[in-house]
C-alpha cells in the first residue's frame, strides 16, 4: 500500500524521534516543546518537553486521557498556538520562530484542518464551505467552488454539494470538513477528534475515508483522538500523559496489511 | 438548482435593495412636484450613492475574495439580520423624522419673513429680537431709511394682532358670531410689497387688495373662522399613491407614443390647485369686522403656517392702521430694496449707523428669529432628547445585535483565522457587514421618514427635511456601526485561532 512505509519496526530505542536513516522523511520535528497556561498557583503545564517526529506518508495519532495536552500539542504543531520554549519545525522551516503574519500565511498554504465540531459556516453550502481555504489563498469564488466540487465528488458528496450544513448528517458534515481540509492540497493535515461527534459506524467510515483520501507520500496526517476504536488506522501512535509523550508505537507489517485489506473492502 | 439560484442572488439582492431603496424614494420626492421638501437637494442621493460605493469598495479592498463569505454570514440568520437592520432603520427614521419636524417648526417661526419676497432688507427697532417681537416705530423712520445711500426703495409693513369678528353658521348650522385673533399684515399701498407671492394666491389677485375694505385671507385657518362650511368636501392634497401613479402612467404614455404627449394633461398638483380655486371662491365677498371697521374678503391665499397658528390676514398698510387701536407708533417694519451692485449687508450696516435702527437681510432675520426660538423655548431640548433617544436606542438595538452576531460567529472567525485568514481580512469582513447593514438601515430609515413627510404634507405637522438632516442621520448611523464594529473587531483581533480546537 502506497501510504505505508517499510519501516515497520515494532520499537527502537527512541521511537518518538526518527532514526538517522529516516530523517529525510520527517515532516514535523518537535524538540523540547513546553507550554504553560495560567500564572502563579493557577499555572498548569500543558506540554512538558515534548520531542516528537512525524513522518510523511503516515497517519500519526496522538492519544491519551483528557487534559493530557493532546490538543495543545496539535495547536502548537499547526501554528495556531505559540509554545513557551522549544522548537517546531515543519518541512524544514522553523515555524515557532515565524512572525504571526508569516505563520498565518504558512498555515493557509501548508496545513489542512479537521475539527471535532466540523466548524462549517452554516450560511454556506457544502461546496462553498469546502472552497474556503482556496478563497483564503486568493482564488476567485467560482474557481474555488469548482475545485471544491471535484473534491466533494471524490468523497461521495457530489449530490450534496449545494446543501447547507443544517441539511447534512454528522458524517456528511465531517466529509465536507475533510474536503475543506484537502482542497488546497496541504502538506500537513491536523485532525482534532474527528470522530468524537459521530456514532461508531459513521466514525469508522469517516476514518477510512480520511485515511484513503488524505494519506499521501508527500503529506503527513496527525490525528488527535481518544476513541480507541479507531486507533488501528494510525501508522504511529503517540501516547501522552500529563504533558509528556510517554510512548510511541508503530504498526507492524501484518497490521498494516490488515488495515489495507479493510480499506480495500470499503473502496469496493 | 433552486438553492443555487437563491445562493447566487441573495447577497447581491440585499446590496441592490440597500442602495436602490433610498435612491428610489428620494428620486420619487424630487419627481413629485409641489411637495415642499425643498431641503432635499439633488446631490443628496448622489452623495448617498457615492458614500455607499466608497464604503463598500473600501471594505471589499480588505476582504479581497472573502466578501461573499462575509455577506452570506450576515444574511444567513435572517432573524438576526433583520434585527440589526431594523435597529438601524429605527435610529435613522427617528433622527430624520424628528430632525425634519424640528426644522419644520423652526422654519414656521420665521415663515412670515420667508413669505415676503422682493425686499432685501428688514429694518426694525434696534430692540427687536425676532419677527413676532414687534416694537412699533414712528413713521418718519421710513423716510430716514429711504434717505440712506444704496437704498433703492423702502416701504412700510404693519404686523400685529387684530380681533376679527364675523357672522357665520356653526357646525350645527345655527348662526354663529366668531371672534378670532388674527395676524394682520398691512402691505405697502402702492407697490403691495409684503403680499404673498402670486403663485400662493388661490382665489382673486393681488390687485384686488386695492378694492375698498379688501382683505386677503390665508386658507389654512379658514375652518376656524367658518366652522359651518362643508370642510369635508375641501380638496385634499394629492397623496403619494396618486403622484406615483400619475408619474408611472405619464411615463408609460410617453414611452408608448415616443413623445411627451402627456405633458398637456394636468398633474395631480394642478388638479388640486384647480379644485382649491373652485372650493375657496365661496369665501370671496364675505364680510368681517375688525376694530369696528368693515373688511371684505377679496381673495384667498396660502401663507406659510405660523408658529402661533392664528389666521393670517393681508390688507393695505393704510387700511391696517384702521383695523387696530390707534397708537402713535404703528410702523412695524420697513422693507427695503438695495440698489443694483450694492451688497445688502453693506447697506444694512449703513442704515444701522445712520438711523440707529436694526437692519437685517431676510436670511439673517430668519436665522435670528429661529435662533430666538431655539434659545428661549424648550423646542430644541425636547427634540434633541428625542433624537438622542433615537440614536441611543438605535445604538443599543443595532449595536447589541451586531455585537452578539459577531460573538456568536467568533468560532467561525476562529476557524477562518486558523485556516490562514489574516486579521485584516477578518476586520474587512466585519466592516463590510457593518457597511451593508448601515446602508440598508440608513436607506430604509430615511426612506420611511420621507414617506412620513409626504403623507403628512398639507396637515398641521411641520415637516421640512433640511438637507443637513440627512448627512447628520448618516453620521449617526456611521457612528452606531463604528461603535459596534470596534467592539467586535477588538474581540476578533484578540481571538486565538486555537479556540477552534476547544470542543
Amino acid at each position: 500500500m502506497e501510504t505505508l512505509t517499510d519501516h515497520t519496526v515494532a520499537s527502537h530505542q527512541s521511537p518518538a524521534i526518527a532514526p538517522p536513516e529516516l530523517a529525510g522523511n520527517v515532516a514535523v520535528k518537535i524538540r523540547g516543546v513546553t507550554k504553560h497556561f495560567g500564572r502563579g498557583e493557577q499555572r498548569v503545564t500543558a506540554l512538558n518537553g515534548i520531542d516528537w517526529d512525524v513522518y510523511k506518508g503516515q497517519m500519526s495519532m496522538i492519544i491519551g486521557p483528557s487534559g493530557c495536552g493532546k490538543t495543545t500539542l496539535l495547536s502548537v504543531i499547526a501554528g495556531i498556538l505559540n509554545c513557551d520554549s522549544g522548537s517546531v519545525n515543519l518541512f524544514g522551516e522553523e515555524v515557532s520562530r515565524f512572525s504571526d503574519g508569516r505563520r498565518t500565511k504558512f498555515r493557509s498554504v501548508n496545513i489542512g484542518f479537521i475539527f471535532q465540531q466540523y466548524n462549517l459556516l452554516p450560511a454556506l453550502t457544502a461546496a462553498e464551505n469546502a472552497a474556503i481555504p482556496l478563497v483564503i489563498g486568493g482564488w476567485s469564488k467560482s474557481r474555488a467552488v469548482a475545485r471544491a466540487c471535484e473534491v466533494l465528488e471524490g468523497l461521495g458528496m457530489g449530490k450534496k454539494k449545494e446543501s447547507f450544513p443544517s441539511q447534512l448528517s454528522g458524517g456528511q458534515q465531517q466529509r465536507v470538513a475533510i474536503a475543506r481540509s484537502l482542497v488546497h492540497s496541504p502538506r500537513l493535515l491536523v485532525c482534532d477528534e474527528p470522530t468524537a461527534a459521530l456514532d461508531h459506524e459513521t466514525g469508522l467510515t469517516v476514518m477510512e475515508m480520511l485515511r484513503k483520501a488524505a494519506v499521501r507520500p508527500d503529506r503527513a496526517v496527525i490525528v488527535v483522538t481518544h476513541d480507541n476504536r479507531v486507533f488501528h488506522f494510525g501508522d504511529r501512535i503517540a501516547r501522552m500523559d500529563d504533558g509528556r509523550m510517554v510512548e510511541v508505537t508503530e504498526r507492524t507489517a501484518e497490521e498494516a496489511v490488515l488495515v489495507s485489506g479493510e480499506q480495500d473492502d470499503v473502496a469496493a | 438548482m433552486t438553492d443555487r439560484v437563491i445562493n447566487t442572488i441573495r447577497p447581491s439582492a440585499w446590496i441592490l435593495a440597500g442602495v436602490s431603496t433610498p435612491l428610489l424614494l428620494v428620486l420619487m420626492i424630487l419627481k413629485s412636484r409641489g411637495v415642499p421638501m425643498l431641503g432635499i437637494l439633488p446631490w443628496n442621493p448622489l452623495l448617498y450613492a457615492g458614500a455607499a460605493l466608497v464604503a463598500i469598495f473600501s471594505a471589499l479592498l480588505f476582504t479581497q475574495q472573502m466578501s461573499w463569505i462575509a455577506l452570506k454570514m450576515l444574511t444567513g440568520d435572517k432573524a438576526k439580520f433583520f434585527g440589526i437592520v431594523l435597529g438601524l432603520t429605527f435610529a435613522a427614521l427617528l433622527i430624520t423624522q424628528q430632525g425634519s419636524i424640528f426644522c419644520g417648526l423652526m422654519r414656521r417661526t420665521a415663515g412670515q419673513v420667508e413669505d415676503i419676497r422682493g425686499a432685501d432688507l428688514w429694518v426694525m427697532d434696534a430692540n427687536v429680537r425676532y419677527v413676532d417681537d414687534v416694537k412699533p416705530m414712528i413713521e418718519s423712520n421710513l423716510y430716514r431709511v429711504r434717505g440712506v445711500e444704496g437704498v433703492e426703495w423702502a416701504v412700510p409693513l404693519y404686523k400685529g394682532n387684530a380681533r376679527l369678528k364675523l357672522k357665520t353658521i356653526g357646525r350645527d348650522k345655527k348662526p354663529l358670531d366668531v371672534i378670532e385673533q388674527v395676524i394682520l399684515l398691512g402691505v405697502d399701498d402702492a407697490s403691495l410689497v409684503g403680499s404673498p407671492p402670486p403663485e400662493r394666491i388661490l382665489v382673486g389677485s393681488l390687485t384686488d387688495l386695492r378694492k375698498t375694505d379688501a382683505l386677503l385671507i390665508d386658507f389654512n385657518r379658514l375652518p376656524k373662522l367658518f366652522p359651518g362650511e362643508q370642510w369635508d368636501q375641501a380638496p385634499a392634497m394629492p397623496g403619494l399613491r396618486q403622484k406615483a401613479g400619475d408619474s408611472i402612467s405619464r411615463w408609460i404614455t410617453n414611452l408608448a407614443s415616443r413623445a411627451k404627449s402627456s405633458e398637456s394633461l394636468p398633474t395631480p398638483d394642478e388638479q388640486y390647485r384647480a379644485a382649491q380655486r373652485e372650493f375657496y371662491k365661496r369665501f370671496v365677498g364675505r364680510e368681517v369686522e375688525m376694530n369696528d371697521h368693515r373688511g371684505i374678503i377679496v381673495g384667498v391665499c396660502e401663507a406659510t403656517r405660523t408658529f402661533q397658528s392664528n389666521p393670517v390676514v393681508y390688507t393695505m398698510y393704510s387700511r391696517a392702521k384702521q383695523y387696530v387701536p390707534r397708537e402713535r407708533k404703528l410702523l412695524s417694519y420697513v422693507l427695503a430694496k438695495t440698489a443694483d451692485g450694492v451688497k445688502p449687508g453693506e447697506v444694512a450696516e449703513r442704515i444701522a449707523s445712520q438711523t440707529g435702527l436694526k437692519a437685517r437681510t431676510s436670511w439673517e432675520f430668519m436665522k435670528e428669529t429661529m435662533w430666538y426660538y431655539f434659545q428661549y423655548t424648550g423646542i430644541p431640548i425636547n427634540f434633541g432628547i428625542t433624537t438622542l433617544l433615537g440614536f441611543l436606542v438605535g445604538t443599543a438595538i443595532a449595536g447589541q445585535t451586531f455585537y452578539n452576531f459577531t460573538i456568536e460567529n467568533l468560532k467561525q472567525f476562529g476557524s477562518l483565522k486558523a485556516m490562514g485568514a489574516t486579521n485584516l481580512r477578518i476586520v474587512g469582513m466585519i466592516l463590510l457587514q457593518a457597511t451593508v447593514v448601515g446602508l440598508l438601515g440608513y436607506g430604509l430609515g430615511v426612506g420611511l421618514a420621507t414617506l412620513f413627510g409626504i403623507v403628512s404634507q398639507g396637515g398641521e405637522l411641520a415637516f421640512f427635511t433640511w438637507w443637513p438632516v440627512l448627512p447628520i442621520a448618516g453620521v449617526a448611523i456611521v457612528l452606531i456601526c463604528v461603535l459596534a464594529s470596534i467592539l467586535c473587531i477588538r474581540r476578533v483581533m484578540v481571538l486565538e485561532p486555537a479556540v477552534v480546537f476547544r470542543g
